[in-house]
């Protein structure tokens, strides 16, 4: 609270309703980013539009340019054990053959087994 | 912080501070944290459903890219907006707490909830639209054969914009009674550490939204 006893009402509501009109600017580039064709870069634009914006949420409608550091701490920790979960599975698939869900009844491929003369047993 | 003004305000609201707080200022400090900590458990909850996202992603694309055709746009488009004027009106309603505006936090809380409530009612004509067309989750997919994998686009689909749909719900629930407290004047520059933390919560809400929206709706 303190902080912002300190801090001037006025300012403080023209830079919500600014940050609003970035947010809402930063949308609609994002909707015209997805209409135009830059191959695998597009998720990678949307996702640093989204970055962008939520960093602005966080930072300005969330007060964290004005909180103590440790809110803002918590919060990107969440983030990178997230991009720790997400960069290590990412590294899996990638590393891996060919994955299907178990309900899914397609072929699945075995490698072969030496024709066995007993094949009766099951 | 001049320790007069404090004095002041503490005068008149002593009933909110706990015994085992040093401070009103104290108080309010331990609770935002405690609030950071359980936003971090949400991003972590919602996390585990955009891993999978990405990976099925990267497994299907064809099929991911033919799913999203069906969501529509405009709607997602909408709502977008309509979350992010939310976040706003909620931030002016932490301000107007902030600088004992009790008509304009009442005022800023009712558009919050009434931007809620205009989330929902969309999300719930996309829902029907897509239930008329047997786009469902998992087995209940009827639209194309289950061979083409469309239907693991929409188990993701429908559980995390289900699962952000029932924060939405939770938000209007926390506001009502944020609203009811502000009607009964609670809240003043001294003490508004619940509308601090119901804020926070809505905006986190928001900030899922904004990486839903371009991961769900703006495939390419």
């Amino acid at each position: 609270m303190s902080e912002h006893t300190a801090s001037n009402p006025k300012k403080d509501a023209i830079s919500y309703a600014v940050t609003l009109t970035v947010l809402l600017v930063l949308t609609f580039i994002t909707v015209g980013a997805s209409y135009l064709d830059f191959g695998s870069g597009n998720v990678v634009i949307a996702l640093v539009i989204a970055t962008i914006k939520a960093s602005l949420v966080g930072l300005i409608f969330m007060h964290l340019l004005h909180e103590k550091p440790i809110d803002g701490l918590v919060l990107v920790a969440g983030f990178l054990l997230l991009s720790l979960f997400l960069g290590f599975c990412f590294i899996d698939i990638d590393s891996r053959g060919d994955l299907q869900p178990a309900n899914v009844k397609a072929p699945v491929l075995v490698p072969a087994k030496p024709a066995a003369p007993a094949a009766k047993h099951q | 912080m001049s320790t007069a003004v404090v004095h002041d305000h503490e005068s008149g609201h002593e009933s909110h501070l706990q015994h085992h707080f040093a401070d009103s200022e104290q108080q309010a400090e331990t609770s935002k944290l405690g609030m950071w900590l359980f936003l971090a458990t949400e991003i972590l909850l919602f996390g585990g459903l955009f891993v999978g996202f990405g990976i099925s992603q990267i497994k299907y694309p064809e099929a991911f890219l033919a799913a999203h055709e069906h969501l529509q746009k405009p709607l997602g488009f909408l709502n977008t907006v309509v979350l992010l004027i939310s976040s706003w009106t909620m931030v002016m309603g932490v301000w107007s707490a902030r600088n004992n505006k009790q008509k304009a936090l009442q005022m800023f809380l009712l558009l919050t909830i009434a931007c809620a409530l205009i989330f929902l009612g969309v999300k719930y004509f996309e829902y029907s639209h897509k239930f008329e067309d047997g786009l469902l989750p998992g087995r209940f997919y009827t639209h194309s054969p289950m061979s083409d994998h469309q239907f693991v686009f929409f188990s993701f689909y429908f559980m995390m914009t289900g699962l952000h749909g029932f924060h939405i719900l939770g938000g209007i629930g926390v506001l009502t009674w944020i609203y009811l407290r502000a009607r009964r004047g609670e809240f003043s520059s001294a003490y508004y550490t619940p509308v601090d933390l119901v804020g926070l919560y809505w905006h986190l809400v928001d900030m899922i939204w904004i990486y839903l929206f371009p991961l769900l709706y703006l495939i390419k």
